[in-house]
C-alpha cells in the first residue's frame, strides 16, 4: 500500500503496515495496512469478531501486535508505547470506572493519574460533566448509575486529559438520543480531533468519517475507502 | 510522566476509600483471625501459651487471615478496568505495585491492631511482649504485603485465583514465617521477654523484605503486559 497523500502531507497520526494479531492459533487481524492523517476520522467497520476492538486496543497500547509495523502519533509500537501514554483517549467496551467511587471521584483520580493540576482538573471536570448533563448526579456512586449514565462519565474520563487521538469503541452504546447529541461536544468530529470510530451504526460512522476501513470475519481488510464516496455509494447517489 | 508520588497517593487513597465504603476485606480478615483464636483456645485446651507455640499460633492465624486480603487486592482492577486505566496513563506501572502493597500493609496493620490484643487476652499471662513485637509485626507486614501483591498480580487473571494465591504464596513465605516465629518466640517466653537472637531474626526479616521489594520492583512491569 502506498502512503496516502494526506498522511504524507499533514503527518500521519496512524500508520499500519502488515499489522497482524493472533490469539493463540486464531487470527484476529491479518495484514492490515492503513494511513490516517492528523485531524481525520477513521470509521472502522466490520461484523462481530472481525478484529475491530483488537485493532483499537493495539492502537491504545493495551495489546501488542503479533507482527507488522505500527506507528501512532509518531511513536513505534510496542517499543515506544511509553511515549504515547497520556496522549490517547480510549473509550472501550468497559467504562474503566470504579463502581464504589462517585462519578466525580473517578474523574479526579483520572486527572491525578494524568498529572493535571488540581485547579485545572476541577474546572475541566465541572465543564465536561455539565456538557454531558451529569452535574447533578456526579457525586453519586457509579454502582447506582444506569448504563447510559456510566457511559457519559466514561466519555468524560476518556477526554479529560485532552488527548491527541481518540479511540472510540461503540461510543454511543447505552446512550439515549439526548446523550448521543450531548457527547458530540466532547468526542464528535471537529476541533481538529483525530479519531478512530468503531460503531454498530455504519451510516452514522461513515457520515463522520474521512476514511472508512472495513474488516471481514477473518480480520482481513475488506474495503478501504474515502468516507464521502462510501456514503454516496450507500445512498445510491454515487457518480 | 506524572510524578510517581502523586499517582501513588491517588491510587492508595482510592483503595482505602473503597475499602472504607465497602468493607470487603478487613471484616472478613478480622472475623477469620478471631474465630481461629477461639478454635485454638478450645482445641488446645490451654488458657496460656508461651514460646514458639504462642508464636506459631499468632503467625499462622495472621498468615491465613492475610491471604483473604491478598486474594481480593487486585479484583477491582480486573473487574472495573483499573489495569487498563493505569496502562493508558503516563504513570510508572510500579506505582500500582507500591500502592497495592501499601494498601495491603495498612490492612494488615489494622487487622493486627484489632486481633493481637484479642490474642493477648486469650493466651498471654501479661502484655509485656506486645511492645517489642511491633517491629516484628512491621517487618512481617512489609514482606507479606510485597510478596502478596506480587503473587496476587500473577494470579488475578486466573479463574482459579483463590486456589493459586495460597499455592504460590505459601512456599515462598516459609522463610519469613520461620524468621518472625523465631523472633517472637523469645518475646512470648513464660518468664518474660527474652531478646536472645531477636536482633538476628529481625535482620533476616529485613533481608527477606529487601529481596522481595527488589524482585517486585523489577518484574511488576512485565506482569502488566498483555
Amino acid at each position: 500500500m502506498d502512503d496516502g497523500p494526506d498522511a504524507a502531507k499533514g503527518g500521519a497520526a496512524i500508520r499500519l503496515r502488515g499489522l497482524s494479531r493472533l490469539y493463540g492459533e486464531r487470527i484476529a487481524l491479518r495484514e492490515v495496512d492503513l494511513d490516517l492523517a492528523e485531524g481525520q476520522t477513521l470509521a472502522l467497520l466490520g461484523p462481530t469478531g472481525s478484529g475491530k476492538s483488537t485493532m483499537l486496543r493495539i492502537l491504545a497500547t493495551l495489546l501488542r501486535p503479533t507482527s507488522g509495523q505500527v506507528s501512532v502519533l509518531g511513536c513505534r509500537l510496542p517499543d515506544e508505547s511509553w511515549k504515547l501514554r497520556g496522549r490517547i483517549g480510549y473509550l472501550g467496551h468497559e467504562p474503566l470506572l470504579y463502581r464504589d467511587l462517585t462519578g466525580r471521584e473517578n474523574l479526579e483520580l483520572q486527572a491525578r493519574l494524568h498529572g493535571i493540576p488540581r485547579d485545572e482538573a476541577s474546572v475541566r471536570i465541572e465543564r465536561d460533566l455539565e456538557l454531558l448533563g451529569m452535574s447533578r448526579r456526579a457525586d453519586d456512586r457509579v454502582s447506582g448509575f444506569s448504563a447510559g449514565m456510566r457511559q457519559r462519565i466514561a466519555i468524560c474520563r476518556a477526554v479529560l486529559h485532552r488527548p491527541s487521538l481518540l479511540l472510540l469503541d461503540e461510543p454511543d452504546s447505552n446512550l439515549d438520543p439526548e446523550g448521543r447529541e450531548l457527547s458530540r461536544g466532547l468526542i464528535g468530529p471537529g476541533e481538529g480531533r483525530t479519531r478512530v470510530l468503531v460503531s454498530h451504526e455504519p451510516e452514522r460512522a461513515i457520515a463522520e468519517a474521512d476514511l472508512v476501513l472495513s474488516l471481514d470475519r477473518t480480520g482481513r481488510v475488506d474495503r478501504i475507502d474515502d468516507g464521502r464516496r462510501v456514503t454516496a455509494g450507500a445512498t445510491g447517489e454515487g457518480p | 510522566m506524572t510524578p510517581s508520588r502523586s499517582a501513588f497517593a491517588a491510587l492508595l487513597a482510592k483503595d482505602l476509600r473503597t475499602e472504607l465504603r465497602t468493607m470487603r476485606s478487613l471484616p472478613a480478615m478480622v472475623l477469620f483471625a478471631v474465630t481461629t483464636f477461639i478454635i485454638f483456645r478450645y482445641g488446645l485446651d490451654r488458657t496460656t501459651l508461651s514460646g514458639s507455640l504462642a508464636g506459631g499460633v499468632l503467625w499462622t492465624t495472621l498468615l491465613f487471615a492475610g491471604i483473604l486480603g491478598i486474594n481480593r487486592i487486585f479484583v477491582s482492577e480486573l473487574e472495573e478496568g483499573g489495569f487498563d486505566a493505569i496502562r493508558l496513563a503516563p504513570v510508572d506501572r510500579t506505582v500500582l505495585f507500591t500502592s497495592k502493597a501499601s494498601a495491603l500493609f495498612i490492612y494488615l496493620a489494622v487487622l493486627e491492631a484489632i486481633v493481637v490484643p484479642v490474642f493477648a487476652v486469650f493466651f498471654l499471662p501479661d502484655w509485656s511482649a506486645l511492645a517489642p513485637l511491633l517491629p516484628v509485626l512491621a517487618g512481617a507486614n512489609l514482606g507479606f504485603s510485597v510478596l502478596g501483591t506480587l503473587i496476587s498480580s500473577m494470579a488475578v487473571n486466573s479463574r482459579a485465583r483463590d486456589l493459586l494465591v495460597p499455592l504460590l504464596l505459601l512456599p515462598l513465605v516459609v522463610p519469613l514465617m520461620i524468621a518472625v516465629t523465631a523472633a517472637s518466640a523469645g518475646l512470648f517466653d513464660a518468664a518474660g521477654p527474652d531478646y536472645d537472637g531477636f536482633g538476628t531474626w529481625l535482620l533476616v526479616v529485613g533481608l527477606y523484605d529487601g529481596i522481595f521489594l527488589l524482585v517486585g520492583y523489577a518484574v511488576f512491569d512485565f506482569l502488566l503486559e498483555d
